[in-house]
């Protein structure tokens, strides 16, 4: 399992998707993070949250918003991804290799997953560092970093897993590219739907930002953990079943 | 069972969907044998290696290795199998030395023992001048041999080749039959070609299969012992009258080819050739050539085929005569 993760992400690092990936991300949510810090330091906003009396603090202000855009942008990132994970290694032919392999079905699928989540978690490192360059010139309520990041960490979670299972369907990596955004975009999108329908309905629910927005806010719910955490078990669980099947055919 | 069986495949067969790839085969691998596995384009071979590695699972039937059973404990029986698969399952991206250590890794090789496995690996498949290169650079044959380096990284005690030699230039092939069998005496090795020269080169058993069945099961010499002599062609510058020849003990008939040249058919275990060089001494018929006519395997694997093409009351079908020209020229070639 180990042995299949390091390699997955060593070879996501030999090729320049993953350094042109982490490049721009990190571009991106720097300017952000820029246009945030300076509207936060501005006269005007800070007498106008002076007058709030919950005002959002330093953390909230900045850290929540780069975050939630940081979860928009690998909505559409992580497609790109996960699509190679096993449908190139069906195009390839060296899927032949893992199964003769003494290994079991869940720990090539785990591998692939962890593999992929060690790149993320390199990721999320380097963003992390922004947040707390806060360090020099303020305080952070690290509380709410914590779980933001442990929000971000699940959400990676579900779109992996999302992804991975999408891979396993097929050997063109541009249609589990495809068909995974679309997914997540559905995902992403139901929210609309549920928020008209009021708080607390079903599509509301099953939308996998909603979640992630109350974890920004700084609070760990059960409940919001626990949707990530099934959505991360069903799909490994569905792309073992369908590495299984195969065999089977 | 017998310690010395590795592979026991019982009674297997395999459908996908309705057509039937194999079809209740049974057949056994012992230490040290170098089994072939013959047969025309589609006759299941690939089907048949795919079910020994447990990379496919097979619709009926019992597969053991090394006493481990292939469905009950997948992990210990696909710990002891080395697979090189029709195309090499190769990381383009990696190096040979990296690429060699994921597969140890990957077969459970001891972290201590990583060197040790890679360097062996890549002495015996000669790999040494190409370790640090990149895979996807390196030309079919050494891409083959890293496939091959691969498969016996982790000391397998069965080694399964699908068509090992396929696309190589005849140096590599001999070289490749070479290693195989070096591996041979250490390994079981189970191989499959549709390259009869092959199989008489570097095999000490073989079975033919084709449409699904196994047609013939036996030792290189078994096979040998089929291809004797029943034929042999004479010339002879003073031919007697051909009455005289088939009057010589043993000549079962006479064909006559030319004025000078003949051909004897004889009883497999009554070879007239002593008498007849002896006659044609004494009766002075000048004879200057005497070739006895051996049966090449590929006549022996022809014959087979259609026995058993004929057995299913099926006539010769495009492909398979396609499949016979292909071995026909492979041959020649």
């Amino acid at each position: 399992m180990w042995a299949i993760a390091t390699r997955e992400l060593r070879s996501f690092f030999l090729s320049p998707l993953a350094w042109s990936i982490l490049g721009i991300i990190q571009f991106i949510v720097g300017l952000t993070f820029i246009a945030n810090v300076s509207m936060f330091l501005q006269p005007n906003t800070q007498s106008a949250l002076s007058q709030s009396p919950d005002a959002p603090g330093l953390t909230e202000f900045v850290v929540s918003d780069l975050f939630g855009l940081t979860g928009i942008i690998l909505l559409l990132v992580t497609p790109l991804l996960t699509m190679r994970l096993i449908s190139e290694e069906r195009r390839q032919k060296t899927l032949s290799l893992l199964f003769s392999a003494p290994l079991s079905m869940t720990s090539i699928v785990l591998g692939k997953f962890l593999g992929l989540m060690g790149f993320f978690a390199i990721m999320l490192g380097l963003l992390t560092l922004m947040p707390l360059s806060l360090l020099m010139g303020g305080t952070l309520d690290f509380g709410q970093l914590a779980v933001s990041l442990l929000g971000l960490l699940l959400l990676m979670g579900a779109f992996t897993a999302i992804g991975l299972y999408m891979s396993t369907l097929t050997s063109h990596p541009t249609v589990a590219a495809i068909s995974t955004f679309g997914i997540l975009l559905f995902l992403w999108i139901i929210e609309w739907a549920g928020s008209s329908l009021g708080q607390g309905s079903l599509l509301n629910y099953l939308s996998i930002i909603t979640h992630y927005q109350e974890l920004l806010k700084g609070l760990l719910d059960s409940k919001d953990v626990a949707y990530y955490v099934l959505t991360i078990v069903l799909f490994l669980g569905l792309s073992i079943y369908r590495l299984d099947a195969e065999r089977l055919q | 069972m017998n310690l010395d069986t590795l592979v026991s495949v019982q009674n297997l067969s395999r459908y996908y969907n309705t057509l039937c790839a194999v079809n209740n085969i049974s057949f056994e691998v012992k230490r040290g044998q170098i089994l072939g596995f013959l047969g025309p384009n589609g006759a299941g071979k690939t089907t048949t290696m795919q079910i020994i590695t447990g990379t496919l699972a097979p619709t009926i039937g019992k597969i053991s290795v090394a006493g481990h059973d292939l469905l009950d404990y997948p992990l210990k029986a696909k710990a002891v199998i080395g697979y090189l698969p029709e195309n090499p399952p190769l990381y383009k991206e990696m190096q040979v030395d990296e690429y060699l250590k994921f597969c140890a890794k990957l077969h459970n090789v001891p972290h201590h023992a990583m060197n040790y496995a890679v360097n062996r690996a890549v002495e015996q498949c000669a790999l040494k001048s190409v370790r640090y290169r990149l895979i996807g650079n390196l030309s079919k044959g050494y891409q083959q041999r890293v496939g091959i380096a691969q498969a016996i990284i982790h000391t397998p005690s069965v080694v399964v080749l699908d068509e090992p030699t396929i696309g190589l230039d005849p140096i590599q092939i001999r070289e490749i039959r070479s290693l195989i069998r070096t591996i041979g005496e250490e390994h079981s090795v189970i191989l499959s070609t549709h390259i009869l020269q092959e199989v008489q080169a570097v095999c000490n058993h073989v079975q033919i299969i084709n449409r699904g069945e196994l047609i013939l099961s036996d030792t290189i010499s078994g096979l040998f012992a089929q291809m004797k002599t029943t034929s042999m062609q004479i010339g002879l510058r003073r031919p007697p009258d051909v009455q005289v020849l088939k009057q010589i003990q043993g000549v079962d008939a006479i064909e006559i080819q030319d004025n000078n040249h003949f051909r004897i058919q004889h009883a497999a275990d009554n070879n007239p050739a002593e008498a007849v060089v002896e006659k044609a001494v004494a009766a002075n018929w000048g004879l200057y050539e005497l070739i006895p006519e051996k049966r090449t395997l590929e006549q022996v694997f022809v014959e087979l085929m259609d026995i058993d093409n004929a057995e299913a009351n099926n006539p010769i079908d495009i492909n398979s005569v396609a499949a016979m020209n292909e071995l026909t020229i492979k041959e020649a070639a």
